[in-house]
């Protein structure tokens, strides 16, 4: 009698392991598309202010975003110093040694999810790399280049 | 001691809130406040507020577009959020003169950390005095207490 009651109740259990595993497994589905598709969504506001400057702009390109990314341009440090030139990678702050988690999003779902966080460190970084703001054209060739990354 | 204080000393003790008296040993800050932990957090361990005074804190706050040679600016609310915490639980300790902007230089770190020789601040897995994390395996939660310093070889 106790031994069929235990059995019983594994069974259930196991049932509702099996359901709650599908449930985890289509939130981190639904999570997974979430952060590929705000990624992408960057891509055309930069697109449209690209062309407003150049109307010969010709589209965003995964490799000129990786030269970009591992190129000093005249100073001390490039994206990839703290970065490295692999962002699925983790990284290290090149001046304090912080550990930096990976950029691409392919490694780490939370990277350009929020377009205010992206604003804000393309601010800083490009001001810390090229002693100025980057152009709409560099951020749309840096992202996508960060997308192509699997 | 007065009836009030034995009681705040009973409510820290009970509680193990941070409050300054708890603080005598400066080992352990209660790292609680979201946006300092993910805005000083980034590029270094979030410092706890205690140990710099308030005038550090105002000329760091007041100057992220020129940080240690980067740039770390914050709109402004979030930087004003973050100079309303530091006000609040600063040092209390004042030197004459411009404020202290490193806490590496205060005297309070140089007399805590005087038997690490210029070599053991250079090797590669601590690089730096302001790398607490290297050493302080419990800095990321506040917490730089003797037993968990463990120093890289």
């Amino acid at each position: 009698m106790a031994r069929q009651h235990r059995t019983g109740a594994s069974r259930g259990r196991t049932a509702r392991i099996g359901a709650v595993s599908a449930v985890i497994g289509l939130v981190l589905a639904a999570a997974t598309a979430t952060a590929a598709a705000a990624g992408a969504d960057l891509l055309p506001p930069l697109e449209s202010a690209a062309r407003a400057t150049d109307p010969g702009f010709a589209g965003f390109s995964a490799a000129r975003g990786q030269s970009f990314f591992d190129a000093t341009h005249g100073g001390k440090w490039s994206c990839s110093s703290c970065h490295t030139r692999n962002p699925l990678q983790a990284g290290r702050h090149a001046a304090t040694g912080r550990p930096i988690k990976p950029l691409a999003p392919a490694a780490n779902p939370q990277r350009l999810s929020d377009p205010a966080k992206v604003d804000k460190w393309f601010r800083r970084n490009c001001r810390d790399v090229l002693e100025r703001e980057c152009s709409p054209a560099e951020k749309g060739d840096v992202i996508t280049y960060l997308l192509s990354l699997q | 001691m007065n009836r009030s204080k034995i009681l705040l000393v009973g409510a820290t003790l009970a509680a193990g809130i941070t409050t300054p008296a708890a603080l005598a040993d400066q080992e352990r800050f209660a790292m609680t406040h979201p946006t300092w932990n993910e805005e000083c957090g980034s590029c270094h361990v979030a410092y706890p507020p205690q140990l710099l005074p308030a005038a550090s804190w105002e000329a760091l706050l007041g100057d992220l577009g020129n940080h240690f040679g980067s740039d770390a600016s914050l709109d402004p609310a979030t930087a004003a959020e973050l100079l309303a915490y530091a006000r609040m639980h600063a040092s209390a300790r004042t030197a004459a003169g411009e404020p202290t902007l490193r806490i590496t230089r205060t005297r309070w770190f140089l007399h805590e950390h005087d038997e690490i020789g210029p070599a053991t601040w250079q090797r590669p897995a601590i690089g730096s005095p302001a790398n607490c994390a290297a050493c302080h395996r419990g800095a990321d939660s506040g917490d730089y207490s003797e037993r968990r310093i463990k120093i890289p070889r």
